[in-house]
């Protein structure tokens, strides 16, 4: 596993004023994510995790503290900067996928290209192309109305990777799934992070997902409470991750190769 | 991302078609009540601007527009003759007749003399016949209108005799004259011959139309007319203003059309804003999904006015293809003649309705450059 840290936090503060009133829903967060590594990021809800993730994405901006991703200080960018950074770096994916509703499924997989300056009729074939290597070649030409929740979401997840971003981050990722899509969404997330050069940070509170984890961050109260390699505290309940990741490596190794190596020539 | 905007725009198909009917709506009613407003207001001034060769028209300094006549006596038309400047003065009678056909059919009609010697006081165009024709004895021509109306689907056929406040005429002639404010048809005679077929009074000269001399100024002239006789000396544009200004200020008509008007702003202004800002909310989640992947602020308010030109040129060009086949469907329908659809009103409504996608994405363009992209992040 790759030791390099893909995000670093330090001393992270966030305020929200409502009014006179001031909440603290961060209080000094520490963390690094390394890339080739799942990090899923849980705990209940109101504790923070999304407001971390909008922090280290950039979109928000901390009220103390600094973040570094791939050692880009985001403090140091500003305005279409940051925007700039997200769009070249940073791949998302949402709870409720966020397709754009007139538009197939090649052409929202290909919209961080257009966002970079790519006419649609340049991106789309890339596009169709990590697509395809997700099994989604018979669907490209349909609009997300016509798709299956979990086929929507490997159109989110296409969207996230096609431009070949370091770190992927993902809202909830099976919140909207039955249980069976849900862990087929989650294996190919599992592939995508086995790229030594990307790391990827879950949020959610879906225990039946944690399998899938490398690391573990637990959040409560706007701080963390462990942050621990999967398996160190709950290999009773889910297998080991260590074990999994080697019967996932071999598995995967075949569709990871041309899925990450066609993400990353995007 | 200008494509993508597009798609999004035409993939909601029923705001879509909204947002076009919308600014359809407002277009066709703006330049079409537009259009005929002006085209009525230009009519209160039809006879004003259908004689060419005078540029001065003098009358009763108590005249406020064309349809008011108080006669002067004739021995005027030479003071003006008098006046230095004065290239040339002759007299021009205004008047209403009643024309009676041998069907019985009866109309009034406006009645106008024109000088007897130089036809001055004649419109520019003739339809069939000559103007000089018009110095045979009772003869008289009369505009299309009056024809259609006496004869309703019969071709012109010259000689033939009508009654004019019970005294016979005889048609030598159509004319194209400018339709008056009052829709009666025009009939033109000699100044004598109208003097003959008017009711007797005892002053009978409506006007008396001159021209100013070669390099002189048609107003310098005007006003020393005006300084010279005490009459009421007009070049043709003023008279015209004033006969327009008349109608303006004493009737209901602009604040008819005006009301008209503003609604047609505002009924189009509401829809298309109500519609546009209905989209861009139902939207907002994947507008804020584009912001959080790194679609900058610039590229979205890009996008939003490039929805609303398309919105716009759509509607507009719609909404003056329905104004522009209206007026060309009305051609023939003599009481519309005269009503087109002109250059500048089509700019101006361009304009209005460039405003009314102005406000219509103002607070929807408001509303996606604040949006916080963390939303996406809120299930």
């Amino acid at each position: 596993m790759s030791a390099t840290v893909a995000v670093s936090t330090r001393g992270i503060v966030k305020d929200f004023e409502s009014g006179d009133a001031t909440a603290r829903v961060l209080h000094g967060i520490d963390l690094d994510l390394r890339a080739g590594e799942l990090t899923m990021l849980v705990g209940p809800s109101g504790c923070g995790k999304t407001t971390l993730l909008s922090i280290i994405t950039g979109i928000l901006t901390p009220t103390a503290g600094t973040v570094n991703v791939y050692g880009v200080d985001l403090g140091s960018l500003r305005g279409q900067d940051k925007v700039a950074f997200r769009r070249a770096r940073l791949g998302f994916i949402f709870q409720q996928y966020n397709l754009l509703p007139a538009l197939t499924a090649a052409e929202n997989a290909a919209l961080p290209l257009v966002a970079a300056g790519l006419t649609l009729k340049d991106a789309v074939p890339r596009a169709a192309e990590v697509l395809r290597r997700m099994d989604m070649g018979a669907h490209l030409d349909k609009t997300p109305s016509h798709l299956s929740g979990g086929q929507q979401q490997r159109v989110a997840i296409a969207r996230a990777l096609v431009h070949g971003p370091q770190l992927v981050v993902c809202d909830e990722p099976t919140a909207a799934l039955d249980a069976h899509t849900g862990l087929t969404v989650m294996e190919t997330l599992r592939e995508i992070a086995l790229d030594p050069g990307r790391a990827v940070l879950v949020v959610t509170h879906d225990s039946r997902i944690f399998r899938y984890a490398d690391r573990i961050v637990r959040m409560s109260d706007g701080r963390i409470e462990s942050d621990q390699l999967n398996g160190e505290t709950h290999h009773e309940t889910t297998p080991p991750a260590a074990h999994w990741h080697a019967a996932a490596r071999r598995r995967a190794a075949g569709v990871r190769d041309s899925l990450l190596d066609g993400a990353s020539h995007a | 991302m200008g494509e993508i905007a597009l798609r999004m725009l035409l993939g909601d198909r029923a705001k879509y078609l909204g947002l076009v009917f919308g600014i359809t709506f407002a277009t066709l009613l703006m330049s079409q009540q537009v259009s005929i407003f002006i085209g009525l207001m230009a009519r209160t001034a039809s006879q004003i601007l259908d004689v060419r060769e005078a540029d001065i028209w003098v009358m009763d300094p108590r005249v406020q527009y064309i349809d008011e006549i108080k006669a002067l006596p004739d021995k005027q038309l030479a003071r003006v003759r008098g006046v230095p400047g004065v290239e040339w003065a002759v007299p021009f009678f205004k008047g209403l007749g009643v024309v009676r056909a041998p069907g019985g059919i009866m109309q009034q009609v406006i009645l106008l003399g024109v000088d007897d010697a130089t036809l001055t006081g004649r419109p520019p165009q003739m339809i069939h016949g000559r103007w000089e024709d018009l110095k045979q004895p009772d003869a008289m021509i009369m505009d299309r209108a009056g024809w259609e109306f006496t004869w309703p689907g019969e071709p012109f056929q010259p000689g033939r005799v009508i009654e004019i406040n019970d005294r016979r005429v005889v048609v030598v002639g159509l004319a194209e004259a400018s339709p008056p404010f009052v829709t009666f048809p025009v009939v033109f005679t000699r100044y004598t011959e109208a003097l003959r077929l008017a009711p007797g009074e005892r002053n009978r000269m409506s006007f008396v139309l001159a021209r100013a001399a070669g390099g002189e100024d048609p107003k310098a002239v005007a006003q020393r007319i005006t300084a010279q006789t005490g009459l009421q000396a007009l070049t043709s544009q003023e008279f015209q203003w004033r006969s327009i200004n008349h109608y303006l200020k004493r009737t209901g008509i602009p604040i008819n059309f005006g009301i008209t008007v503003v609604l047609g702003f505002i009924v189009g202004a509401a829809v298309a804003g109500q519609t546009f800002y209905l989209f861009v909310l139902e939207n907002l989640r994947q507008f804020g999904a584009l912001k959080a992947i790194g679609v900058g602020n610039r590229q979205i308010l890009g996008m939003v006015l490039l929805q609303a030109l398309l919105v716009a040129f759509v509607g507009f060009s719609l909404g003056i293809g329905l104004s522009a086949a209206f007026f060309e469907a009305t051609s023939g329908v003599t009481a519309l003649r005269g009503f087109i659809l002109r250059t500048e009103v089509i700019a101006a409504t361009g304009g209005a309705v460039a405003l009314i996608l102005a406000i219509a994405s103002f607070a929807s363009l408001r509303k996606v450059l604040v949006l916080d992209p963390a939303i996406v992040f809120r299930g």
